[in-house]
């Protein structure tokens, strides 16, 4: 039932704005540190007015971490984990959902598994792999005996490499092999009606036909929303770019923020950390901004 | 146009059979229509048909060629969906086109044949809009129209009108016959709803339990039903059912209560039957009449045009249609007349028709 009466109108929008102070006041607090120079920004307390050298402090971080291709790494690394997510979920819930194969139940489960084992868990045999990606099929190749039974007809002794470590390829992989994005789609194609299925098949449309044309432009909003929350899952990843990219030039932007935290002993310059960090949260707000409208239609509603 | 063989056809889900060997040979151009209440597998048949489900056992033959193993797309047929099943996100003229699209039709020659197709069905200032835009009837349209477009073999058309409102119902029921008559092409429609069912077809297939019960044009199924349950399930209000037993001089009725005066032909005496009079064959006489059987008016339904009169004899409902002035009272007694030739007669075993028996005007015994 919705009442309205001017009391409760009162309260609901008091608690309303007290959330809404609670939610932004770190964000206001990150930007006026942001504006100060190196003397304000270390007063107890803070002066809360804002200073006048926000142009300053930005340009210094863009500058001292090199933002503008670590920007770029960022933008690529969580551009493609989205991609990759979209894609990749699409099509195995399409194969769940559509096909009926031996073995399909046990890979249902198998993908359900990796619900239970993020990243983090698996993160030094996933390292590993992507050391050499090789590595495994080396081995099953030891192991069975191959390898030996190679060297001794050829005399070649086998060893695999290919080592993803340093590269976008190696950035975005592991990321987008988990299953929240398939159960998302699965989800939804179990609300397709049969009915329509059946229809594509009589007007003479094949499995892939039938993805392309019919179900695809259906999930666009699923995509929207999907490709929106993994885009914000990749970009703020920490621990396995700071683990796989030692080298400077695959660095992401969110790793080399540390570069502008003061160290122990340095000066304490806390507003170009600042102003760095709101570099950093710019693209991600674009995103969301621009993808807002398809985004919670995607996830609240299912037009049929 | 194309002839349709069905021979000794079943369908099973894992131990469940639903149809249970079907046999039926539809014609070149006819429009036939399956008939049986729900879940009585006339659907799965039809999908069979189509290719959708696979067939379990036996063979169904397009234009002499078994089709069992063909893909939908290759067997030459379309189908009209009961819930439409439009695209959602295409607009009229892309639904209706789609199928030219996926075979790979030129885009002037699909554009030719979609306005040509939307001509027909009076779809033309809709073929922009989506199908959310549309009302039941356009929609249904519309998905004939995608049915038309491909010029199929063979139409096949799944309880099409069950989701529109009465009066679209009866418009597009002889918008469906008017199609036909123009296109020509063989049909198979599947409904649960009897008028339908007479109004549509040259012939009428029905079904109960898996199994065709009886084939036959619209007035032999209504006049001579071949089972107990075709002479209940076709003709509304339902044929009235007395059972009975044969006895030396005719039949006894409701336990002995009743009788009727037939000649036995063969049966043996003691054999249980069930004697089915149709409502509009019930003529409502003063009681007493001499040969009428007597009863009391438990209920009267005004249909404007006529009345359904519930009656009660001894204890089994009994109903009857009459267009005549007379407006019994409930609670009053009146008697029942019918023909002779009016009666059928069926196994109360077999659910069978008996044509044995040669009926003679109905007299209150006892």
């Amino acid at each position: 039932m919705v009442e309205r009466t001017p009391i409760l109108n009162f309260f609901t929008h008091v608690i309303l704005f007290a959330g809404f102070v609670f939610c932004v006041a770190p964000f206001v607090i990150v930007a006026i540190a942001a504006s100060h120079n190196l003397k304000d920004v270390n007063d107890v307390p803070m002066s809360l007015l804002p200073g006048s050298d926000f142009w300053v402090n930005i340009k210094t971080a863009w500058t001292t971490a090199d933002l503008g291709p670590k920007l770029f790494n960022s933008f690529v690394m969580a551009a493609g984990v989205a991609a990759g997510k979209v894609i990749i979920s699409a099509l195995t819930a399409f194969s769940i959902v559509y096909f009926r194969y031996p073995g399909r139940m046990l890979i249902f489960w198998l993908i359900f598994v990796t619900l239970m084992l993020p990243l983090e868990v698996r993160i030094v045999p996933t390292y590993a792999v992507v050391a050499n990606v090789l590595s495994p099929y080396q081995a099953i190749m030891d192991v069975t005996g191959i390898s030996w039974l190679i060297e001794k007809i050829s005399g070649v002794q086998v060893s695999l490499s290919l080592g993803l470590l340093n590269s976008y390829t190696g950035l975005i992989m592991p990321l987008i092999a988990t299953a929240t994005g398939t159960f998302l789609y699965r989800q939804f194609f179990l609300t397709v009606p049969d009915e329509l299925t059946e229809a594509a098949r009589m007007d003479g449309a094949g499995a892939l036909r039938f993805f392309v044309d019919i179900l695809l432009p259906l999930s666009r909003n699923n995509m929207a929303a999907l490709g929106t929350i993994m885009f914000l899952w990749a970009w703020n990843q920490y621990v396995w770019p700071l683990l796989i990219t030692t080298d400077q030039s695959h660095a992401t932007a969110v790793t080399e923020l540390k570069q502008l935290i003061p160290n122990v002993g340095g000066a304490p310059e806390w507003h170009i950390a600042m102003a760095g960090t709101l570099i950093v949260m710019l693209p991600p707000l674009i995103v969301v901004v621009l993808m807002q409208r398809w985004f919670v239609r995607g996830l609240i509603a299912t037009e049929k | 146009m194309a002839s349709i063989t069905i021979r000794d056809v079943r369908k099973s889900y894992a131990k469940m059979q639903v149809v249970h060997g079907v046999n039926l040979d539809i014609r070149s151009g006819e429009f036939v229509v399956i008939l049986g209440p729900s879940g009585c597998g006339k659907s799965t048949l039809l999908r069979m048909i189509a290719g959708l489900e696979e067939i379990s056992d036996g063979t169904i033959a397009i234009d002499g060629a078994v089709v069992n193993r063909l893909e939908p797309r290759e067997r030459g047929c379309a189908m009209v969906f009961q819930n439409y099943a439009l695209y959602p996100h295409m607009s009229v003229a892309q639904n209706i086109g789609y199928s030219l699209k996926v075979a790979g039709v030129p885009a002037a020659e699909r554009t030719q044949r979609i306005q040509a197709v939307a001509r027909i069905l009076e779809l033309e200032h809709l073929l922009d809009r989506k199908p959310m835009a549309l009302s039941g009837g356009q929609r249904q349209r519309v998905a004939m129209g995608r049915a038309m477009i491909r010029e199929p073999k063979v139409f096949l058309f799944d309880e099409p009108l069950s989701n529109l409102d009465a009066k679209l119902r009866v418009q597009m029921r002889s918008e469906i016959r008017k199609l036909h008559r123009r296109l020509n092409a063989t049909s198979v429609f599947v409904t649960h709803d009897q008028v339908e069912a007479m109004t549509l077809a040259d012939r009428l297939v029905v079904m109960n339990g898996g199994c065709v019960e009886q084939v036959g044009t619209p007035a032999e199924v209504y006049s001579r039903p071949a089972s107990r349950f075709v002479a209940t399930f076709v003709g509304a209000p339902a044929m009235n059912m007395l059972e009975g037993t044969v006895a030396l001089d005719g039949v006894s009725l409701l336990g002995g209560s009743r009788k009727l005066n037939v000649s036995r032909a063969g049966l043996p005496v003691g054999s249980k039957v069930a004697v089915g009079v149709r409502p509009e064959a019930v003529r409502m006489v003063a009681p007493g009449t001499p040969g009428a059987l007597d009863a009391t008016v438990d209920l009267v339904e005004e249909l404007g045009a006529g009345r359904v009169v519930y009656v009660d004899l001894d204890g089994a409902s009994f109903s009857v249609v009459t267009s005549e002035t007379v407006h019994p009272e409930p609670g009053s007694a009146v008697g029942l007349q019918f023909a002779e030739s009016d009666l059928h007669f069926f196994s109360s075993e077999t659910g069978g028709r008996l044509d044995v028996f040669k009926a003679s005007v109905p007299e209150a015994a006892l």
